[in-house]
């Protein structure tokens, strides 16, 4: 029945029936109490850094420029639900709308401030582009960090100098303390709603990329100038890329904030460090690959905490297993093994060998990461 | 086809081994009996004769050194009480987890504590993670003591309780002093305004500062961050210009050696007012310590106190840790580890109980309880959670510190 289907219908099938066996699985484990408090408390997590993921490689696979402030879009995401839903904690009753209503607003805050980085950004290419995405995380990260939001009778109050400031009424609530962040998010997320995202996510990216528009961008990735000589819009493509992987970044920030009761931008979580992480799940789970994404993102993710047993040697063998995968991922003895005993391998033995097609598509980008000196 | 179904299968259930093999190992025994997921907090009595306390906190990263200082202090504190018969005759199991003073790992912590068996939890050491395993310890109702997280949301849930002063204390505290003792009638105030810790004084001291215009008045405010903590030419010649005659300086010891030594480069020479991060000042390298001459600051713990508690507690500290002299986070987190001890030998608290049942007889007695430790004598809680000690304040004499009167 697959075999009949396009190549990339089956693809796309494949990575969304692993979404939802996984989440089957898992929520038949959490029903028969059979996993450990740590793994429950880690699905949502999970759950946005696969979208994080995802939505980067958008960027970065597929339109084929290094962006390195990933994290400040979810940043600007994970701040305005997390504001909309503390103002309204107690206006709109439902939790599931409020947390929705959230959802859509991070996605469009996020999207817009992708679109206002997009212009200046897009200009540039290749080395620069990455570092100046990287500098515009960073101010997301820092703006975060001084601004004060206050609500009271008369409405709205913000200013950037100190809480004293806002020059509420007395029955004013600071929404947004500076450097404090926010305390007290209602806590809305779960792994259920994790997973639906996760799957709109895939359904908008996977679409994407097959679809016409997909293949312009693609094609912009490939050779640019190609591109443009045959009539493709280089800033309108690039744009929308960036600012679908903006808005799909939000998205996962929201399902973030909402997930622990306080928020603060701190380098760790919304800084360059969390972009990086973005970047190290794009990277091994393979540039371009959403299943690997998502794959890389999990499994990163719960290394370091399953790691917790060898306790002060846990950074450093969390190190060396990066090293050890990127080394099985992208050395040649590395895709030597994989082709030879994979799962892949083992899985297509009747069919087609899907290895080889997946060869030359991996070695094609990595000659178009090369040409940009990544 | 077959084949790839089987071995799809096969992949599947290796997976499914996997994830549910950590179940069993992790939950101490429990996880067979857990049942139902939601009430696994209620259900994580852990068998056997031991109190499992647990802790968290940053042992890597920017913070690890408050980190390790809590970890090294309550280890010494329950290595104590293990050696001298236990809580009631139960010996305390201490484990602590790391959480890289980030909000997400230190709620993955606290799981990671709860599948051991915690049934206390000392923690967590850092505010802005503290608030956010406040709401999973509410929820599962666990006994919660910090010794350090000092903001007042810490405390905004029930079962959690202070060692430490919050930082709306430590500002009104330090204002009233300068009033009181007459130290100063031109202040001027420098702080880290990308630190909670040290902006929350900052806003504390200065709503009180303006009930104290009787005896001083605060002439120049200025603010530096974290990226800026190197030069303070600046603010310094501006307060020197200003005319002050006292400076107030709520933020930790390694920056206040920079301030002090810039200050002495322009022949700047007013008092120096610190807080409890001043504490540590003299022990910082290739740091000239007759600058600290007279510095004062208001504490709670100082290592070169000259009381029996607190030298015992240094040589300890010293013996097991390579030398190392204790902060007041370590001070902290000893003297937590004695209060939990205190309160669950006077509710007769048992090992094998479960948490919940902890929980309510801790917060019980812990509302009546009056501790004597390293960081203040006769400390009381009330229910909402923060402490109530006398901030001590100390001067610096001859290069030790010595106490004001």
């Amino acid at each position: 029945m697959l075999k009949n289907m396009k190549k990339s219908t089956r693809s796309n099938i494949i990575t969304y029936a692993m979404v939802i066996v996984a989440y089957i699985v898992m929520q038949t484990l959490v029903s028969t109490g059979s996993v450990t408090n740590l793994i429950q408390g880690l699905l949502v997590p999970l759950c946005a850094y696969s979208i994080l993921a995802v939505s980067l490689n958008l960027t970065v696979g597929i339109l084929g420029e290094l962006s390195l402030g990933h994290a400040g879009f979810m940043c600007v995401g994970a701040f305005v639900s997390a504001a909309f839903s503390k103002i309204n904690a107690t206006s709109i009753e439902n939790d599931l709308l409020r947390f929705i209503i959230a959802i859509i607003i991070a996605a469009v805050c996020a999207g817009i401030v992708g679109i206002l980085i997009g212009i200046p950004v897009l200009r540039l290419k290749g080395d620069y582009l990455a570092i100046v995405t990287l500098a515009f995380g960073e101010i997301i990260k820092n703006v975060m960090n001084v601004i004060y939001l206050g609500v009271d009778s008369k409405g709205i109050h913000f200013c950037i100098t100190k809480a004293s400031d806002l020059n509420m009424e007395s029955d004013g609530k600071i929404i947004i303390n500076g450097a404090t962040g926010i305390t007290g998010t209602p806590h809305s997320s779960n792994f259920t709603i994790g997973v639906i995202l996760l799957l709109i996510t895939l359904f908008i990216v996977l679409n994407l990329i097959n679809s016409r528009s997909g293949r312009a961008i693609m094609a912009i990735r490939d050779n640019s100038i190609a591109a443009e000589s045959i009539g493709i819009d280089l800033t309108k493509y690039k744009m929308l890329a960036f600012s679908i992987s903006a808005m799909l970044a939000g998205v996962a920030g929201a399902l973030y904030s909402h997930n622990l009761s306080t928020l603060a931008a701190t380098s760790k979580n919304f800084g360059y460090n969390m972009s990086i992480m973005i970047l190290v799940f794009v990277v091994l789970g393979g540039i371009g690959n959403i299943r690997g994404s998502i794959i890389a993102a999990i499994i990163l993710t719960l290394l370091p905490e399953l790691l917790r047993a060898v306790n002060d040697y846990r950074m450093l063998i969390y190190a060396i297993l990066l090293i050890a995968l990127m080394l099985f991922n992208s050395s040649p003895a590395g895709i030597n093994f994989r082709e030879k005993y994979g799962i892949g391998r083992l899985l297509h033995k009747n069919g087609p060998d899907l290895s080889e097609t997946a060869g030359t598509q991996r070695a094609h980008h990595v000659e178009g990461a090369g040409k940009k000196g990544v | 086809m077959k084949k790839k179904i089987v071995s799809l299968v096969m992949a599947g259930l290796l997976v499914v081994s996997a994830i549910s093999g950590c179940g069993g190992s992790g939950g101490s025994g429990s996880s067979a009996a857990a049942g139902s997921s939601a009430a696994a907090g209620s259900g994580a009595a852990a068998g056997g004769s031991t109190i499992k306390i647990g802790s968290i906190g940053p042992v890597t990263g920017a913070a690890a050194l408050y980190g390790e200082a809590v970890k090294n202090g309550a280890q010494l504190a329950v290595d104590e009480i293990n050696a001298a018969g236990g809580i009631g005759g139960s010996k305390i199991e201490f484990k602590f987890e790391d959480d890289e003073h980030d909000a997400e790992k230190s709620v993955n912590a606290y799981n990671t504590l709860k599948d051991w068996g915690m049934q206390i939890l000392m923690g967590t050491v850092t505010t802005t993670p503290c608030i956010a395993v406040t709401e999973k310890t509410s929820a599962d109702q666990m006994f919660q003591l910090t010794p350090s997280a000092s903001s007042q949301d810490v405390i905004a849930k029930d079962n959690v309780f202070q060692v430490c002063f919050t930082d709306p204390n430590q500002g009104i505290a330090s204002a009233k002093y300068i009033g009181t003792k007459k130290l100063a009638t031109k202040v001027a105030v420098l702080y880290n305004s990308s630190d909670v810790y040290s902006k929350g004084i900052y806003e504390k001291f200065m709503e009180e500062s303006k009930n104290q215009s009787g005896t001083y008045t605060v002439v120049a405010e200025e603010a530096f961050t974290d990226e800026s903590k190197t030069d303070f030419s600046a603010q310094l010649n501006k307060f020197k210009s200003a005319g002050a005659d006292l400076v107030f300086c709520p933020f930790y010891y390694e920056v206040a050696a920079v301030v002090l030594k810039q200050a002495n480069e322009i022949k700047f020479t007013p008092t120096f007012f610190g807080v409890d991060g001043m504490d540590g000042i003299l022990g910082v390298e290739n740091f000239d310590t007759k600058l600290a001459e007279n510095v004062v600051l208001l504490t709670p713990f100082v290592a070169d106190a000259q009381d029996e508690k607190t030298q015992k507690f240094v040589a300890a500290y010293k013996k097991a840790y390579n030398n190392v002299t204790p902060i007041q986070f370590a001070a902290d987190a000893y003297d937590a580890i004695y209060i939990i001890k205190e309160a669950a030998e006077k509710s007769g608290v048992k090992a094998g109980m479960k948490t919940d049942e902890i929980c309510k007889l801790l917060k019980e007695a812990i509302t009546g309880l009056s501790f004597d430790g390293l960081t203040g004598t006769g400390m009381k809680w009330s229910a909402d959670g923060a402490v109530n000690k006398d901030p001590k304040a100390m001067v610096i004499k001859n290069g030790a510190y010595t106490a004001m009167d």
